[in-house]
């Protein structure tokens, strides 16, 4: 009796982690190998643009076959061409540049969410969180009217007579760093406010009972302790923006190089999915570094939180 | 010690503005009589009929609902098991490749998560359509419905399921009188976030998506390709004003909830 219970105790468990597995196996994890693989074989002219993937009824002998088949020379391509390289520096350039904006404008808010009152605060919670429930696309598509030629802000700075003639705001890089400042935003708030909200207040007390000015205490004081909500918001904006597709496209001008764009032409426009898989693969590599770091800076507040 | 000044206020303000002005403005102009966007003509209801007559639209929103619906409903459970997974089961071999497997499409870009996709069903020569990017959205959603019901089933009492057990409650049993009970808001939660990041995603969509199954978001982005328009800004008014009541409506059940366990709480103590 005893026995089959935990016979079936375990079994139950096997079910539990069984079903789920399998899902991710056959969807996130089979899927990766395959854009590896496509990214190592040759482009075939017209229909799918490519060799069988696997053929796995022919054995483990095709499979070494196939080994010795791979082909690097997407690779070799990708640092051929100077547009790759372009894009991929652009990306991190655009992507870096807005993650400081980011944090500059997501900094003071944090700080004064923090501030406010206690009732206050989870309103504010609210409030910063609810845009990111508007869909993504209308949010890009609402500063299109904004920065468009006879957009919005043209109109208010030739009413305000800063300039007389409209200005192209609109196909800029800079347009594309407002749209991902904007979209991002939340994401640099929420972890910011987080480490600012449970911080100690007794310790500026005591800075300031011995004489330590405000902005020197906040220095020394406060912005060490915010330092773990920094770095995660700082990620949680990166590691996104660099491989973003819609912001560019929608903001951004013809010569606006980012890789996820990039990807997308080399896929959709070009059709040639070998190369688009290995800017794929080489994309996935480059943030691995700072996916990392995030995944480390997580289990660390996990840690610690407990 | 604790200051909340004039600076506080001007940076709130400032803040909100930015958050908001972009939104406010289209909802503004989607009452706007000229069809130039950018040109206050008066106030109209105009674009909304024409919208009404937009069967195009129409059709992309029906299938867009339909695919969030089925998704979300699939990744809540695959969401919750694999929450269930992660907290209770402990140590287990693969679990490192398992938790990988669970947050690498949080991290992974959209284009990537897209691409490898599509190729898989290509690979398998699954026709493209309904059900592929339905696949699709469970697999990108089931990781933040995870998160979610992961963080709500930390933070409840185990106590609760020990007593069941102890009084010779079989543990699937317990699971559905107790468990489950106590962990639905997490699950209402995670149900909701994964119903509208697929009624979001655009880029995911447009790689898995076939001939007949084109959603709301591909819909509106090759209109809005082709620039602003007064019809889309509708659109997206009405998009705003749906999304807006349910989190509004999700936000008061939670805060109910929460404060009714923390009375029962008080009252056990």
């Amino acid at each position: 009796m005893n026995q089959t219970h935990r016979r079936n105790a375990r079994l139950d468990r096997l079910a539990l982690i069984g079903v789920p597995a399998l899902w991710l196996t056959l969807f996130v994890l089979v899927p990766f190998v395959i854009v590896v693989r496509l990214s190592l074989s040759e482009s075939a002219i017209a229909m799918p643009p490519f060799e069988p993937v696997f053929d796995l009824s022919a054995g483990l002998a095709a499979f070494a076959e196939a080994l010795g088949q791979l082909d690097f020379d997407k690779y070799v391509f990708l640092t051929t061409d100077p547009l790759y390289l372009e894009s991929y520096l652009s990306s991190i350039r655009i992507a870096g540049l807005s993650t400081v904006l980011v944090l500059a404008i997501g900094y003071p808010l944090a700080y004064a969410m923090a501030r406010a009152p206690r009732r206050l605060q989870p309103l504010l919670v609210t409030a910063v969180v609810l845009p990111f429930w508007t869909s993504f696309l209308i949010r890009i598509y609402a500063w299109m009217g904004i920065l468009a030629r006879d957009g919005y802000m043209n109109q208010a700075l030739i009413g305000l007579g800063v300039i007389s003639e409209p200005i192209e705001l609109l196909s800029t890089d800079s347009a594309v760093m407002i749209g991902i400042v904007y979209s991002y935003l939340p994401f640099m708030v929420l972890p910011l406010y987080a480490s600012l909200e449970k911080m100690d207040e007794t310790l500026l007390e005591a800075a300031a009972d011995l004489g330590c000015p405000p902005w020197q205490a906040f220095w020394r004081i406060t912005v060490p302790l915010s330092l773990p909500g920094v770095v995660a918001g700082c990620l949680l904006v990166f590691i996104p923006a660099v491989g973003e597709f819609v912001i560019p496209d929608l903001l951004g001008g013809s010569d606006t190089l980012m890789i996820g764009k990039t990807l997308w032409t080399e896929f959709f426009a070009n059709r040639d999915w070998p190369v688009a898989s290995a800017v794929a693969v080489v994309l996935l590599v480059a943030l691995l570094v700072p996916i990392g770091i995030y995944q480390n800076v997580q289990a660390r507040q996990l840690e610690a939180s407990r | 010690m604790k200051r909340f000044g004039a600076f506080h206020i001007v940076v709130l303000v400032v803040g909100f503005v930015f958050l908001y002005l972009p939104i406010l403005l289209l909802v503004v102009y989607s009452f706007n009589a000229s069809r130039l966007v950018t040109v206050w003509a008066g106030f109209s209801t105009h674009w909304y009929q024409t919208l009404w007559q937009n069967t195009q639209l129409i059709d992309a929103a029906r299938v867009s609902m339909m695919v969030a619906a089925v998704s979300a409903s699939i990744a809540t459970v695959l969401g919750t098991l694999v929450a269930i997974v992660l907290v209770r089961l402990g140590r287990f071999r693969g679990r490192l490749v398992f938790s990988s497997l669970v947050y690498a499409p949080l991290v992974m870009p959209e284009v990537i998560t897209g691409l490898s996709l599509l190729l898989l069903f290509v690979a398998v020569e699954f026709d493209r359509g309904f059900w592929t990017v339905t696949l699709a959205h469970v697999t990108f959603t089931l990781s933040f419905v995870a998160i979610v019901v992961q963080s709500r089933l930390l933070s409840f009492d185990r106590s609760l399921e020990e007593a069941a057990q102890d009084l010779g409650c079989p543990p699937a049993e317990t699971f559905f009188r107790i468990t489950l009970p106590i962990i639905l808001p997490g699950l209402i939660a995670g149900w909701l976030l994964a119903f509208t990041l697929s009624l979001d995603d655009l880029v995911i969509a447009s790689f898995t998506s076939g001939p007949g199954a084109t959603t709301l978001p591909i819909q509106i982005y090759s209109a809005v390709r082709l620039g602003v328009s007064p019809e889309i800004n509708a659109a997206s008014t009405i998009l705003i004003a749906v999304i807006t009541v349910a989190v509004v409506a999700f936000s008061l059940v939670t805060k109910r909830s929460e404060v009714e366990r923390q009375r029962t709480e008080r009252r056990a103590a």
